[in-house]
């Protein structure tokens, strides 16, 4: 297959891609004696429009994406993106929209903010929303400073927090990152959290649990009245990973299970697109005794109109310039505008349906280590094909020659050779059986031809990368050798 | 509506094949007593034209547009070529999840590959990651960065760094052993000197420096290079318009150690404050303190060029709570716009596009420090922002400005209780001389 070279390839002197309109003022060629300058920036490069458009067009086809392509990637909830949303979101008022502009000028801004928080609430049973933080990771980290700030303002801010061994990397990252030391806690034979563990664990010195419900495993905490009664008890707070709402959207509400403060992810439940890896947007609720340490500016509906308060003595301040990522959050709440109730509760249902019945049918033919029931996702092992020198990495890397997205490997850790499968709400039966019907023929081939899969991808972009190259030796940009001199 | 694909025949054979009778039996599992037992209080679901309308209606409430507007301040309005609107809106682009499966995502990833490249070549630094989320938070982890570097408590903070970026960085650092000590401003509007050479010491992790600066000031940055290095510490620049890196002297060539910032004015529109584009570029040998994705470049079994995610041992999936950050989705598509806009513009396009935004700016401010009554606040060395001082305080001026649909910059006394009746105007490469021309009009017939 041709590949794609670089633009620095094929750039050559003298040519344009875009032409300014002439300066049209006086100008003055002596301002420029004040400042520093630069001759142009070395090695930038220097091609036509054409060539911008088709190289970024080749480039494009040479993903797979979730409007081409089944996306299991479990955890990511890789849903369809509607396509009005986007169209929403680019209408001129708000996208052309100084986030500086005088507040009586943006009233349309702030109803949009203040809308999405009161309807995030009623989904979610929490009392109040902050919609600043970027994306679900940033959400994990303000989940904790408001933790923090609150046990900080009752006298102590403790020490520890506690996180499942199944929990997602961020937890744990997250809670280092504001200074809190992590105890894992280890799953009981359900994969879910031990009662007697978290007992032992629960003391004074721990200001909260982070729990994800349901687990990575797609299986639910269903303790998690008990859980979080053991952990109230001790004066700490439940923190919950919004990453796998959608098995619960609809149909049960974090608040009513005893949860202190959650980060949903919108690019997940919400639909708004992934983009190759971000604008995401990680909103975060509370009950209402961390209502007063959300990030400020905190919209408010007066008599006279939406205004921005800035004066929250107790607040943990900001995570991030201006109010979020707001073109995102236009987009998810343009999803949950159009699907209403019933339809978000639709999504729960559906989801969990297309994952039991790929669990269902696969079953037999890949390990599931643990046996309990699971909602929208479920995680098989490479166990079975193991004994034949197949890993996970290799069923992952023979799906792409059927033309499927893998599944999530990189955890939870508690399952060795994981192949984490969400297929979310939005996919036809005819691809989820395809899916299906590619996994039971990539477990046969792992019996009987598993070099096969073992050199898999065969008809891909590029076949199988070396990434231990990549790490060990990093070539992290294009560089010629004149480049340097060339300043 | 709905976007679920399932016709009633399909549900009944899953159903089936699952062997319940029931949706509500798959959730099972889950405890009565917390089971949602109305619905949602939600208004009623709106069919795509009423969608349509009910967001063009809340765009209306907006009453911004129309206006000519010289509001900057860390969000800049540049031109965008129309191919970053037309590429960048591809379903292959938008669609695809962060690039875990390189061989199906090397669109993502080369993007990625050729986008720390640019953001190398325009800091002239080493090495640079695939983003972060905004300039605030990227100014955040750079510190964070440079403290783990050190070891030392200390963070020397310019004053005129942006307020926001300040205030993020503040929350960043409460709850960790960091101490943020404040540089105060000069006459001129940049760091002061003097100031900061009393305050540099032993115990000074790195200095955190805007330039141009938060009042619109370019920093004397091979100054502050030379006195931050004479004591050990570690230069961190923070840019918030990237626009002026098309021309003036990059951060890397003037000493800078870690170079952290906003990339807005590359493709992306103002939108209301996001989504933005933190980037960050630092020295080869930090990389293992490095937050965030990072794209490489290696070969494939045939031995052909492909790129992948790499380095990840310095993130949070494997490290966990040792993890150099916690960012995860960081902001692919809006690096991909910037991407698509610097590769447009080009090598001439880039240094024209900031020259320009001198000379409008420059053109703006000879012809308002002209009219008696407004006073130039800084005489520092500006791109394309500046304060300036209206006799009749700034509300006066602002209200006959907004009154004649132009909105003239941004007021400073809520920043710097100091600056009070001074205003931030930004001119860049959208005002026409007509724009400029009225802006002068209608502030000399205030001050007449």
């Amino acid at each position: 297959m041709n590949r794609e070279p670089l633009i620095f390839e094929i750039s050559a002197e003298g040519k344009r891609g875009f032409r300014l309109p002439v300066l049209d003022v006086r100008e003055n060629r002596e301002i420029m004696n004040c400042f520093a300058l630069r001759r142009d920036v070395a090695g930038f490069p220097q091609v036509s429009e054409i060539e911008v458009v088709r190289h970024f067009t080749r480039l494009s086809q040479a993903n797979f994406c979730i409007d081409t392509t089944f996306y299991p990637l479990g955890s990511c909830t890789m849903k369809y993106n509607p396509k009005v949303n986007e169209k929403v979101a680019q209408i001129g008022n708000f996208l052309f929209s100084h986030p500086y502009a005088p507040e009586d000028l943006v009233q349309g801004n702030l109803e949009i903010l203040k809308t999405m928080e009161d309807m995030l609430c009623e989904i979610t049973g929490m009392e109040a929303f902050t919609l600043q933080p970027s994306a679900g990771a940033q959400g994990e980290l303000v989940g904790m400073m408001l933790t923090r700030a609150h046990l900080q303002d009752k006298g102590n801010p403790r020490k520890i927090v506690l996180i499942p061994d199944s929990a997602h990397g961020t937890n744990p990252s997250s809670a280092h990152s504001c200074g809190y030391r992590v105890q894992e806690i280890k799953s009981n034979e359900r994969g879910t959290i031990d009662l007697a563990a978290l007992s032992q664990q629960m003391t004074e010195d721990v200001a909260a649990l982070m729990i994800t419900n349901p687990n990575t495993l797609g299986v639910f905490e269903s303790d998690i009245l008990r859980i979080a009664k053991i952990v109230h008890s001790k004066g700490g707070l439940v923190y919950m990973d919004g990453a796998n709402m959608n098995a619960l959207i609809g149909k049960f509400r974090p608040g009513d299970m005893g949860v202190d403060v959650i980060h949903l992810n919108l690019h997940k439940t919400f639909s708004t697109p992934h983009g190759g890896g971000g604008p995401g947007a990680g909103p975060v609720g509370v009950k209402r005794h961390l209502a007063p340490y959300l990030p400020v500016p905190v919209v408010e509906k007066t008599a006279s109109g939406y205004i921005f308060n800035y004066h929250r003595p107790k607040s943990i301040g900001r995570v991030r310039s201006f109010f979020g990522n707001f073109l995102v959050v236009i987009k998810a709440l343009a999803y949950i505008r159009s699907l209403g109730a019933e339809g978000l509760r639709e999504i729960s249902e559906i989801s969990v349906l297309n994952s039991n019945y790929i669990r269902a049918r696969l079953e037999d033919v890949y390990h599931l280590k643990y046996s309990a029931p699971t909602l929208h996702e479920c995680v098989f092992s490479d166990k079975f094909q193991r004994e034949h020198g197949v890993q996970n990495i290799d069923i992952a890397k023979r799906l792409i020659d059927f033309g499927l997205h893998p599944p999530t490997m990189s955890f939870p850790l508690i399952v060795p050779g994981a192949l984490m499968v969400e297929p979310t709400e939005t996919e036809t039966k005819k691809e989820l059986d395809a899916f299906i019907e590619a996994m039971k023929r990539i477990a046969q081939e792992a019996k009987v031809s598993p070099d096969m899969v073992k050199s898999a991808p065969h008809a891909s972009y590029v076949r199988r990368l070396d990434e231990t190259a990549a790490a060990r030796n990093p070539v992290l940009r294009w560089e010629i050798d004149g480049e340097r001199k060339d300043k | 509506m709905s976007y679920i694909s399932l016709s009633n025949d399909d549900k009944k054979k899953m159903l089936a094949a699952i062997g319940v009778s029931s949706l509500e039996e798959l959730f099972c599992c889950i405890p009565d007593e917390i089971r949602l037992k109305k619905n949602l209080a939600l208004p009623v679901p709106l069919a795509e034209p009423e969608l349509v309308s009910c967001f063009e209606e809340l765009g209306r409430k907006n009453r911004e547009s129309g206006r000519t507007s010289f509001l900057g301040a860390g969000a800049y309005q540049h031109l965008i070529p129309y191919v970053v609107d037309y590429l960048s809106s591809r379903g292959e682009f938008i669609s695809p999840y962060t690039p875990y499966q390189p061989e199906v995502s090397q669109g993502t990833l080369q993007v990625i590959f050729e986008y720390q490249t640019l953001i190398c070549q325009l800091t002239e630094m080493e090495i640079a990651n695939a983003s972060l989320y905004d300039g605030g938070s990227a100014v955040a982890e750079a510190v964070l960065m440079a403290h783990r570097l050190s070891g030392k408590p200390n963070i020397l903070v310019a004053e005129t760094l942006h307020p926001q970026y300040k205030s993020v960085l503040k929350t960043y650092v409460k709850n960790l052993d960091i101490n943020i000590i404040e540089v105060n401003r000069s006459e001129q509007g940049g760091v002061d000197l003097d100031d900061f050479s009393q305050k540099t010491n032993a115990e000074t992790s790195a200095v955190v420096c805007q330039s141009p600066n938060f009042v619109g000031v370019v920093e004397d940055l091979d100054r502050i290079s030379e006195q931050t290095h004479s004591q050990g510490a570690l230069l961190i620049v923070a840019i918030a318009e990237a626009a002026s890196l098309g021309i003036l002297k990059a951060p890397g060539a003037a000493g800078a150690d870690i170079v952290a910032g906003e990339g807005q004015s590359f493709g992306l529109p103002l939108s209301f404050g996001g989504p933005y584009l933190g980037f960050m570029a630092c020295k080869k040998d930090f990389i293992r303190q490095f937050p965030g994705r990072i794209a490489g470049q290696t070969k494939d079994v045939d031995g052909q060029r492909g790129f992948v995610l790499t380095l990840s041992t310095r993130e949070q999936h494997i490290r966990r709570e040792k993890a150099t950050s916690n960012i995860c989705t960081n902001q692919a598509w809006c690096a991909l716009r910037a991407t698509i806009f610097l590769e447009t513009l080009g090598r001439e396009g880039i240094r024209e596009l900031a020259y320009q935004n001198i000379q409008k700016a420059h053109y703006a401010l000879e012809e308002l420090s002209r009219i008696k009554g407004v006073k130039r606040k800084f005489s520092g060395a500006v791109f394309n922002e500046f304060v300036l001082e209206f006799e009749p305080g700034w509300s006066a001026v602002e209200n006959h400005l907004r009154r004649n649909m132009v909105l003239g910059g941004l007021n400073l006394e809520p920043f710097f209780p100091e600056l009070k009746d001074c205003a931030l105007v930004c001119v860049t490469e959208v005002h026409g001389k007509d724009d400029i021309d009225t802006l002068v009009r209608l502030v000399s017939e205030v001050l007449r």
